[in-house]
């Protein structure tokens, strides 16, 4: 009997232990005062470009929007993965529905530490995991614009996740993996300007790692297959290999990638097709600049061989 | 219960076998069409200089080549198996499927009717007509790696 105390005191102590760490490593952790100093002002102009980098409006505008409706941020496009069902947020100028109401501050703690004003862990299907290597005045830039969009009313329905992906606090064991501003390719000192400026198109606000990555078990990017290609978050097709060994662009000249992201059409006049539709509808708004350094950028990097299984051997005939 | 599975799996390729011919037919229409659009292409990119005639004659054999399309004969049920990107989606929403390629015809059809007549004209043609590859792209394809 004593014994059998004993073991339930000490499991009681384990337990609590376990569960005082597992508190203080989900702590949800905002941006420091540096950070913040870092932000600046912002600039409209520049934050447009931001907004189009980011292809914010293919997910929190409604499907197919055109015109103005690319700007009225209502939110609701859901997105079906194995943990459960997304859902985008209003993100429109609306104080109440939307984030109207929330400051600088507020905004750079979502974007580059995923932490809403509220405090809490926000789920990684927004995808700050990328936006965490922006810079911050880009950040800054990019707030200036969101004032500017009209407030819409109306609130997208909550997500739909499966136990325990529904425990938010859980998401700080995830940023402990898989949450970092450090670049992801290391580049040697000397790289091309145009280099560096496609990576931080790339890697922060385009976030193309976050679909052309494959992802562990937890759902972080394998950093060590950066953009090899991936099976697809929805459905059963893939997300071609955009190293530059990979089948996707495979011999494709800068000037090609540049010319797809401009045009949709791929060097053999075929297409953009799938959720890359949308995205290349939102590289055509950047500049030829900035196309051209993303191609930069893909031509440089290391090549990895596919991050997705081969296809199910052909039958014959 | 061997054979049942025998049966099933001799099934299985005897449908695959049949609609190879359909699939490698359809394929070899968008090849033409990618030709066509091909020409287009290079000289709104600045690659060929502008053609008037060549406009034409691309356009011309885009849209007969458009109009062609038969979306019961290349598009039979369970053609989405085998070498194919064709999506299952097709035939969840064939009416859907369908309106996209009609849309298509009209595009091609619009355009040879009034072909452009110059590079800026070109550029939204070429513009319209790439948009209805995407959109069919984007909700009726699908890579397989």
């Amino acid at each position: 009997m004593a014994v059998f105390r004993k073991l339930a005191v000490a499991a009681l102590a384990l337990g609590g232990a376990g569960a005082a760490i597992f508190w203080w490593l989900t702590v949800p952790e905002k941006l420091g005062p540096e950070a913040l100093a870092a932000l600046g002002a912002g600039d409209t102009a520049r934050g447009q470009r931001i907004f189009d980098a980011g292809g914010c409006a293919s997910c929190h505008a409604k499907p197919k929007s055109e015109g103005d409706a690319r700007l009225q941020l209502v939110g609701g496009v859901e997105l079906k993965t194995p943990f459960g069902n997304f859902v985008a947020p209003n993100i429109s100028s609306d104080p109440n529905d939307g984030i109207g109401g929330w400051s600088l501050e507020d905004f750079a703690n979502a974007m580059l530490k995923g932490v809403s004003r509220e405090g809490q862990h926000l789920y990684p299907a927004f995808p700050y995991a990328s936006y965490a290597r922006m810079k911050p005045a880009d950040v800054a830039d990019l707030y200036a614009f969101m004032k500017t969009i009209p407030a819409m009313q109306g609130r997208a329905p909550d997500h739909d996740l499966a136990f325990p992906f529904n425990i938010r606090r859980g998401l700080g064991l995830w940023k402990q993996l898989y949450l970092s501003n450090a670049p992801v390719v290391a580049f040697a000192e000397g790289t091309p300007e145009k280099v560096l400026h496609g990576q931080g198109l790339v890697e922060g606000a385009g976030h193309c790692g976050e679909c052309h990555t494959p992802r562990s078990l937890a759902g972080g990017s394998e950093k060590g297959q950066w953009l090899a290609g991936a099976k697809a978050a929805e459905g059963d097709g893939v997300v071609p290999n955009i190293t530059p060994e990979g089948k996707g662009i495979n011999g494709w000249s800068e000037g090609d990638i540049a010319g797809y992201l401009e045009t949709g059409f791929t060097p053999e006049f075929d297409s953009v097709g799938g959720t890359m539709v949308e995205v290349q509808k939102n590289m055509a708004r950047l500049t030829a600049e900035d196309r051209e350094a993303i191609a930069a950028y893909l031509k440089a990097i290391p090549p990895h061989p596919n991050g997705y299984p081969a296809q199910a051997p052909k039958p014959a005939g | 219960m061997k054979k049942i599975v025998f049966a099933i799996a001799a099934l299985a390729l005897a449908t695959t076998a049949a609609f190879a011919d359909v699939i490698a037919d359809r394929q070899a229409v968008m090849k033409e069409n990618a030709k066509q659009v091909g020409t287009l292409v290079k000289m709104v990119k600045g690659e060929a200089p502008f053609d008037a005639a060549a406009v034409v004659a691309a356009l011309t054999a885009l849209n007969d080549n458009v109009q062609k399309i038969d979306v019961a004969a290349s598009f039979p049920a369970g053609s989405d198996q085998g070498d194919t990107t064709a999506s299952p989606k097709i035939w969840e929403d064939l009416a859907g499927f369908q309106a996209e390629v009609d849309k298509f015809k009209a595009a091609t059809a619009a355009a040879v009717a009034s072909p452009a007549a110059d590079i800026d004209a070109l550029k939204a043609q070429v513009g319209t007509i790439g948009q209805t590859c995407g959109t069919c792209h984007e909700a009726f394809r699908v890579k397989k790696g």
